[in-house]
């Protein structure tokens, strides 16, 4: 019965091979030949010459994240302290925005930060200057934080709702004031949230193109506008792409390993979905 | 005091996630004459009017839909019966299935939509056949959406009772029917959550479809070469459209949540 | 054995790496109350799966009334299971689950509602039926269990610790009822627990185990009042345990002194382990017995004291209705009958005194006093 069972999963496991591992295989491949299908390490070091755009990258999707989490961390504390009734329906309308397409949201964003748009529009009406705030990084951020704010409050908000009171009550009982309470014992429970909440806020951050390309106007390239570049752009060239797309999927899986030396439940299926 | 504080900062965190929405959704009847995307003229549904007349976006929206629909019954079926297959696993490959199963989840959207790239470019110079279009996006959507289907099943799968399996055979009932009978019922909830996932995701995906759709359009494609060549309110009308749709959705999807709750919670209370 | 109903023979079953059974052999008979007792990980759920079909053994066979049934599936035996956490089907009624094996025996509705409302009356839960299940109690869970079971009108009826979830009083209505409902319907049931007290007084036969292996099978008052080794004397109620030397037969020695005894055949001057249980232990002055000790501990239990006696560094545990203060010297008198002499097991010397009462305790303690050392 048990050996029949396990055969379901040869279909997916086909599948997943044909379509995850392969092109996995061919990224790899694409990275360590050149256009003539010899093998070569030169892609991956052309890779240095962008070392600017990969530490922009990382350093705006970085700031994104410490500001997604500092602002979505007491917005999920809020929440989970709510009657339950009320907490469905706040966790409703922080996903509600997140259904809406990224690229209608980013594009919202345009119009707001343009020098002749709404925020610039509504300063001079009550006689302040104009800000120049579009195609700048602290745009980018922006769009980031806008972006995956939500991907941060919920998995937030799932651990802290899971906190038992009792324990809190226990941690009172032993003589902790709140904000021991919170610094002891919510925070470093709530820890696998924060994991979760920064790794999927990150990895898109720093993996963007649409935002850079929106907001940040030509000067703020990241990583993401690079490997567009090389596969669907102007410089074409899918053996750099590959080593670009390589080097990005090393960094992130550094980060993540880095992340996961903090929370200490053994991730086997980890908290991706809040 | 305290409390005044916090229900502050949530309806500022609030106008921010909502102003920029609200914004699309204003000046989508925005009857201006130069395009304006600041300067209010008045009222008008010209923009929804030139919505519905635009060819190339009935195009990209049956396109999306057709995937969608494709996309999120192949999942939900094959990721069923992996989650089921997975459930029964030993502890070795079910680690290795699972590190796959992530893979997708936790790899940039960007990487995974350039490796399919490379390998449906590749299968076409091999095999000949089409180039990109509606077949490798169907492919590639239904890639991403398998993990989060087995990922909604598993759970429900994990919290059954192992022994009502047992239970139905028990009392007489050959495995594949016990299965039907018993399991099916059981995690019906997680394979509706996993359904409802994947074709959210299909119909919302961006960054995957870019790299893997040829010169075939989607939704999400063509609102992108909108917002790149032309500043039009039409913009606004398809954002006040799509975000009424998905609201309704949520409302149900979320209705029927709670009710599933109610009785979760109801059936704890007893036991 | 002609009248056996279930017979497994040689039987050997691994997890992985893990033989949890072993050379295997069982015979229960028909319409017997049998009870698998032992403590966690000895196996007993693992015998009682094999005889439902949920686990095919490695080597051995399985036979029922005589036919061979060890590569049958569960669905297709006679048998059927009470399961631990009940595994009510939670998308159906009490009516629909009782019914669920009939119907797939394509019984006419009225024969179904028949029985349903027969099985209701035999678990005493009539108007329960359109009942959803997750609004019944452990307890009206447990009986619908049985109802869904018995309806099926198995041979044999297994049942996997199924009031472990309840609570004291309830288990012990339980128990009863459960007594009773065999007795009414006369199937076999093939019990396990791994509390001795529920073992005792509903079983006809007990199977004593551990580590895989049977320790002793037997009638209750027999497991009790003759356990085998000391491994049985010390699951099976309180037992004070002693290494003894068997003089002669009718003559044992054991806590410096030699006593008459009522047990033979063990040979002269063979090494053997002593059972007294400690309501058997008369208590008196401390100048008028043989062996003495000080009192170190005495609680309330109700019916009796508990005392625990000290004696030259033994500890002794005796079950009294007289009082004794801690710090008394007492005198222990132990009569023939009281003495029950075991031969050596690999159990000997495992099971010691009455210095702690779980072995757990005993090993926290031992670890705590090593780590004292080391400082």
């Amino acid at each position: 019965m048990k050996t029949k069972s396990k055969l379901l999963s040869a279909p997916y496991s086909v599948w997943m091979t044909v379509f995850i591992v392969v092109p996995m295989v061919l990224v790899v491949w694409f990275a360590f030949t050149d256009t003539a299908g010899n093998f070569t390490v030169e892609n991956i070091l052309n890779v240095g010459q962008y070392s600017n755009v990969f530490l922009r990258s990382i350093g705006l999707g970085a700031v994104a994240t410490v500001i997604s989490l500092v602002m979505g961390y007491p917005l999920a504390y809020g929440i989970a302290k709510m009657a339950p009734r009320r907490q469905s329906v706040m966790v409703m309308l922080v996903m509600l925005p997140m259904w809406m397409n990224f690229l209608l949201r980013t594009y919202s964003w345009m119009t707001l930060l343009e020098d002749n748009g709404l925020i610039n529009a509504l300063l001079t009406s009550i006689g302040l200057p104009r800000l120049h705030m579009i195609n700048t990084g602290g745009a980018v951020v922006l769009g980031m934080v806008y972006n995956y704010l939500p991907y941060m409050i919920l998995p937030l908000y799932s651990v802290l709702t899971k906190i038992d009171q009792s324990v809190i009550e226990a941690a009172q009982d032993l003589g902790a004031n709140s904000r021991h309470v919170f610094l002891r014992v919510i925070m470093p429970m709530s820890t696998p949230g924060i994991i979760s909440g920064v790794t999927m806020v990150f990895v898109p951050a720093v993996s963007t193109f649409i935002i850079s390309k929106m907001l940040g106007g030509g000067g703020n390239l990241l990583i993401g506008d690079l490997i567009d570049m090389q596969f669907l752009g102007s410089a074409y060239n899918p053996n750099l792409g590959s080593a670009i797309s390589l080097v990005l999927m090393v960094i992130i899986l550094i980060c993540m390993g880095i992340m996961n030396q903090f929370d200490d439940s053994d991730g086997e299926e980890g908290g991706i979905m809040p | 005091m305290k409390k005044a504080g916090s229900r502050i900062y949530m309806a500022l965190v609030f106008l921010f996630l909502y102003a920029p929405i609200l914004v699309l959704v204003v000046f989508s009847f925005n009857d201006t004459a130069t395009a304006s995307r600041t300067v209010w003229d008045g009222f008008t549904l010209r923009w929804y009017q030139r919505l519905f007349e635009d060819r190339m976006l009935l195009e990209a929206l049956r396109n999306t839909i057709v995937i969608a629909v494709v996309a999120a019954i192949v999942s939900t079926v094959l990721g069923t019966m992996a989650a089921v297959g997975i459930n029964s696993m030993k502890k070795l490959p079910r680690r290795i299935v699972m590190n796959v199963t992530n893979l997708p989840m936790v790899n940039p959207d960007i990487v995974t939509g350039v490796s399919l790239m490379l390998l449906f470019v590749a299968a076409v110079s091999l095999f000949g056949g089409r180039s990109l279009g509606m077949g490798s996006l169907t492919a590639a959507h239904i890639t991403f959406c398998l993990p989060y289907v087995i990922l909604s099943v598993l759970p429900k799968l994990r919290q059954m009772d192992p022994n009502l399996y047992e239970a139905a055979q028990d009392l007489g009932s050959p495995p594949v029917k016990a299965f039907f009978k018993v399991v099916l019922p059981e995690i019906v909830p997680g394979i509706v959550t996993g359904m409802i996932m994947a074709f959210t995701l299909s119909i919302d995906d961006f960054v995957i479809s870019y790299f893997t759709s040829g010169t075939t359009q989607t939704l999400p494609i063509y609102i992108y070469s909108m917002t790149r060549r032309r500043v039009s309110p039409e913009i606004n009308a398809l954002s006040t459209v799509l975000f009424t749709v998905v609201m309704a959705l949520l409302i149900v999807v979320n209705v029927r949540g709670s009710k599933d709750k109610a009785a979760e919670r109801k059936g704890e209370e007893h036991s | 054995m002609s009248d056996s109903i279930i017979s497994l023979q040689d039987i050997a079953v691994s997890y992985g790496s893990e033989q949890v059974l072993k050379g295997f052999n069982l015979d229960i008979r028909d319409g017997e109350f049998v009870t698998l007792l032992g403590p966690s990980g000895c196996g007993k759920t693992t015998v009682l799966r094999t005889i439902g079909g949920f686990i095919t053994p490695d080597t051995g066979e399985v036979f029922f009334g005589g036919k061979k049934i060890t590569a049958l599936p569960p669905h297709k035996r006679a048998v059927n299971t009470i399961f631990q956490r009940y595994a009510l089907f939670p998308h159906l009624n009490v009516y629909d689950n009782i019914a669920f094996g009939m119907r797939l025996k394509k019984k006419s509705e009225k024969e179904v509602k028949e029985t349903v409302h027969a099985m209701l009356a035999l678990v005493n839960l009539k108007g329960y039926a359109h009942r959803g299940v997750s609004q019944l109690s452990g307890g009206q869970q447990q009986r619908v269990a049985i109802a869904r079971a018995l309806a099926n009108e198995p041979k044999i009826l297994l049942l996997d610790e199924p009031f472990g979830a309840l609570d004291l009083k309830l288990r012990k209505d339980m128990q009863v009822e459960l007594k009773k409902i065999q007795k009414q319907t006369g199937i076999t049931f093939i019990f396990v627990t791994h509390d001795q007290e529920e073992a005792l007084s509903m079983s006809d036969t007990v199977v004593v185990m551990d580590g895989g292996e049977i320790q002793q099978i037997g009638s209750p008052t027999d497991i009790y009042n003759e356990p085998k080794n000391a491994f049985v004397a010390d699951f099976i109620g309180e037992s004070n345990i002693l290494d003894g030397v068997m003089v002669k037969d009718l003559e044992v020695r054991f806590a410096g002194h030699t006593y008459p005894c009522l047990d033979k055949g063990f040979g002269e001057n063979v090494p053997v382990d002593v059972v007294i249980r400690p309501e058997d232990i008369e208590v008196t002055a401390a100048d008028s017995a043989h062996l003495t000790g000080e009192v170190t501990a005495v609680t309330f239990k109700g019916v009796h004291y508990e005392i625990i006696v000290d004696v030259q560094g033994f500890k002794w545990m005796i079950q009294s209705t007289d009082y004794r203060a801690v710090g008394d010297r007492i005198g222990l008198v132990i009569g023939p009958d009281d003495i029950h002499v075991m031969a050596k097991s690999e159990y000997s010397g495992l099971f010691g005194d009455y210095s702690t009462f779980s072995d757990e305790m005993d090993d926290d303690i031992n670890a705590s006093a090593e780590s004292v050392e080391d400082d």
